[in-house]
């Protein structure tokens, strides 16, 4: 074939080969990941979406710390036993603030894209302290350290700036407020009218079982129970996520 | 003074690491710090103490044609990290057999299992894959290694990347961002030692004396700046302080999601497929000595595979949230790809053509053909599992994890391991191998330990797709999550074994490396028939 008799030519000239490699591994990904930047019906409109709560972002920012990605998937399939098991298919929408994405890829323990509201806050503490004794097939770790670990809550407008800066509509006064309302969202005799009026259906309330202090295993617990919560779906049309 | 300038260079980050410790933001950024300064400190501390201080010029000029000392230093680690990174998948895999061995908070499943795998994937297989890629590229030129003390700066710049990756892990840090979890700081890092690795790599084939670049470098090649493009791009993110370890995405959702995975499968395809093809067009033909089948399959396998390789990534996001015309476009290019793979697999395998006889009497050869019928069977496997049908089934279970691991103990394992004894009597200059009988070992504990495992995670996975979506009669679900779990008890034993038996190959491995370096010869039976001698060192 003269046409691969012409390789010669590239294969002589390593300035030609870094090119034409360069190009030919550019071409599925600019076709590919673009188009997703632009298209308006990438990601559906759906009523109730909005950024996490100061406590709700800091107990994400724990969930991956630990990994729970490696076991948990955040990704419903519309299929029938996954909606019947999980909840509503998951929609794009519900995870357009999330630095990075959770969708995960493996479920040695269940889908948790809407496990809030299904359990007590009791139930969470004491399967996240000791798994076995509310689950007994369970063969998720111990995270009784959580408890005893107090939220780190001096850098959190940092977080609130950094999600910002990435695109996520975080107001002047939200940021001005997320060193109180960290606090105050897992304070039972807090005022937190401010909390809800910035961050609608927030779970309010002590989270760990200790409302004197303000732990890790609150903000993981406060993120859990938001899990899923957001968008209304009773209201929902299907039709306008058609893709 | 030798080193001079690299101790006072040491030094100062060592101090600015320091700094960095006393100034964190977050108490993981300050203990990941310390880490960084005792590793500098350590590295400046030993070029102090073997450091001489006449003047420079009386060193002697090295008159060998090929600068091998980091490649020597490659295969050590790259033996190293092998049994480190088997090791800890051994750990992972008995911790989800036996949760009671989860060590709270640092040695928990969540965070040993990125240790796990980016131990294997980088630690193990990136020192492979810097390590042979600056022998070939020195081979197949005839020329040294370009920009001098370089090569060493990219070997111990990319073992201290490890070293903070790894101890990253373990203190929470992470971008959940899988196979690219280290956070900004040592991405931006690990970005400058890929840069001056692709100086040493493109200079090297710039200062050739073949008219020719060999085939195999044009996959080495490709490896190196396709993955320096996908590390840029999927490492986008925002510090949340310049003294904290904590960065957000520049992506999210659905965006985010697609340049992960167009990340992740072509960390796969580039790092895991393309690199080690380089080592296959190289290794093999050497180790067999008989040239490359074809000339013109090898263009075509090159072009076709990085092409169709990286438009794949969609296949992870089968009836996920991503837009269906992506996951179809991603499914196509996946099942086109079982092509141009099955291609480079005839090519390795037919370079067999006339020395068949070799896999009876060449424990190396055996080692290699089977990493090359691997890379076949995983390269069909996965293909299949990118089908939308098979996958609903398939994804989120542990049918997925026997797949990487073909994939990874098979092909990856088994052609590095060729590779590794190939070339140790060669860079030491010993006539052979300590033993070929312990080869023969490794090879059939390796290979009985991924049939194992690879068997045990198709059952396990299979079953627990069909358990989750199983209807009874009254279209009530079945089974309950927890069973579906508890049902994978026996699976998580027996593919600890599995992993155990790998690493008892590697470990045999490191003892027949071990004394063939300190110049032993075990006595003992040749192979059944006239093996031919081993060419001794070039």
């Amino acid at each position: 074939m003269a046409l691969l008799d012409k390789h010669k030519t590239i294969e002589k000239n390593a300035t030609l080969l870094l090119v034409g490699t360069l190009l030919v591994v550019s071409i599925g990904g600019l076709v590919q990941i673009t188009p997703l930047f632009y298209l308006e019906n990438t990601i559906e409109k759906v009523e109730g979406m909005r950024p996490y709560s100061p406590l709700e972002l800091a107990g994400r920012n724990i969930y991956i710390r630990e990994g729970c990605y490696t076991c948990h998937s955040q990704m419903i399939r519309p299929f029938r036993d996954e909606v019947e098991r999980y909840g509503h298919y998951s929609l794009a929408a519900e995870s357009m603030y999330d630095h990075p994405f959770q969708w995960g890829s493996k479920r040695t323990g269940p889908d948790l894209a809407r496990v809030g509201n299904r359990y007590s806050n009791e139930w969470h503490v004491q399967h996240l302290v000791e798994p076995r004794s509310v689950v007994p097939e369970s063969v998720m770790p111990s995270y009784a350290f959580l408890k005893e670990t107090p939220l780190a809550v001096k850098t959190i407008s940092y977080d609130l700036i950094a999600n910002r800066r990435v695109g996520v509509p975080y107001s002047d006064e939200m940021i001005a407020s997320a060193d109180a309302d960290i606090k105050a969202q897992a304070d039972p005799n807090a005022d937190t009218s401010g909390v809800l009026a910035r961050y609608p259906k927030a779970k309010l309330g002590d989270f760990d079982g200790d409302p004197a202090a303000l732990t890790e295993m609150d903000a993981l617990v406060a993120y859990l129970q938001m899990l899923g919560t957001l968008v209304d779906f009773s209201t929902y049309d299907p039709a306008t996520g058609y893709r | 003074m030798k080193y001079g300038n690299e101790i006072v260079l040491l030094a100062l980050a060592a101090f600015a690491a320091l700094l960095g410790a006393a100034f964190a933001q977050d108490s993981q950024f300050g203990a990941h710090m310390w880490v960084l300064f005792f590793a500098l400190a350590g590295g400046a501390t030993v070029l102090l103490r073997t450091g001489n201080y006449a003047p420079a010029a009386a060193a002697p000029a090295d008159s060998s044609p090929y600068m091998d000392g980091p490649i020597r230093y490659g295969v050590i680690a790259t033996v190293f990290w092998g049994v480190t990174g088997f090791l800890v998948g051994v750990v992972v895999a008995a911790q989800l057999a036996f949760p009671d061995l989860n060590i709270e908070p640092w040695l928990n499943f969540g965070r040993l299992r990125p240790l796990h795998t980016s131990a294997v994937v980088f630690a193990f297989g990136g020192n492979a894959l810097i390590a042979t890629s600056f022998y070939v590229v020195q081979r197949t030129s005839r020329a040294r290694l370009f920009g001098g003390n370089l090569a060493w700066y990219v070997f111990w710049g990319y073992q201290l990347f490890i070293v903070m990756a790894a101890t990253g892990y373990l203190l929470g840090i992470t971008q959940s961002r899988e196979y690219a979890e280290p956070e900004w700081y040592v991405d931006i890092f690990l970005t400058i030692v890929w840069v001056a690795y692709l100086a040493v790599f493109l200079g090297t084939i710039l200062n050739r004396k073949e008219p020719h670049i060999y085939v195999a470098n044009w996959f080495y090649l490709a490896f190196i700046i396709t993955i320096a493009m996908l590390h840029v791009v999927n490492n986008l993110a925002v510090p949340a302080s310049f003294l904290g370890s904590k960065s957000y995405s520049l992506f999210s959702g659905v965006q985010d999601a697609l340049t992960q995975w167009w990340y992740g499968h072509n960390a796969v395809g580039f790092f895991l497929t393309a690199g080690f093809l380089g080592m296959m067009y190289y290794f093999v033909p050497k180790q067999v000595e008989r040239p490359v089948y074809s000339y013109r399959l090898s263009i075509i396998h090159f072009w076709s595979l990085i092409f169709l390789y990286i438009w794949a990534g969609p296949h992870h996001l089968h009836y996920t949230a991503l837009p269906d015309w992506a996951q179809t476009l991603g499914m196509v290019f996946s099942i086109m790809l079982w092509m141009p793979s099955w291609g480079g697999m005839i090519n390795g395998l037919m370079t067999l053509s006339g020395a068949w006889d070799k896999i009876r009497t060449d424990p190396i050869v055996r080692m290699m053909v089977l990493a090359i019928a691997f890379y076949g069977m995983s390269t069909f496997e996965g293909p299949m599992m990118s089908i939308k049908a098979v996958n609903s089934l398939s994804h989120y279970t542990e049918w997925t994890i026997g797949h990487v691991h073909s994939g990874a103990l098979g092909w990856n394992g088994m052609i590095t391991f060729g590779a590794i004894y190939f070339l140790v009597p060669r860079l030491w200059g010993r006539e052979r191998l300590y033993s070929l009988r312990l080869v023969t070992w490794h090879f059939w504990l390796a290979t009985l330990g991924i049939v194992v495992y690879a068997a045990v995670m198709w059952v396990a996975g299979i079953s627990q797709g069909l358990m989750w979506r199983e209807y009874d009669e009254q279209g009530f679900l079945v089974y309950s999550f927890a069973e579906s779990v508890a049902a994978m008890a026996p699976y998580y034993v027996v593919r600890t074994i599995g992993g155990l038996m790998y690493l008892a190959g590697a470990l045999v491995m490191a003892w027949n490396v071990y004394m063939t370096i300190r110049g032993h010869q075990r006595q003992e039976e040749p192979m059944p028939t006239s093996a031919p001698a081993l060419q001794p060192a070039q």
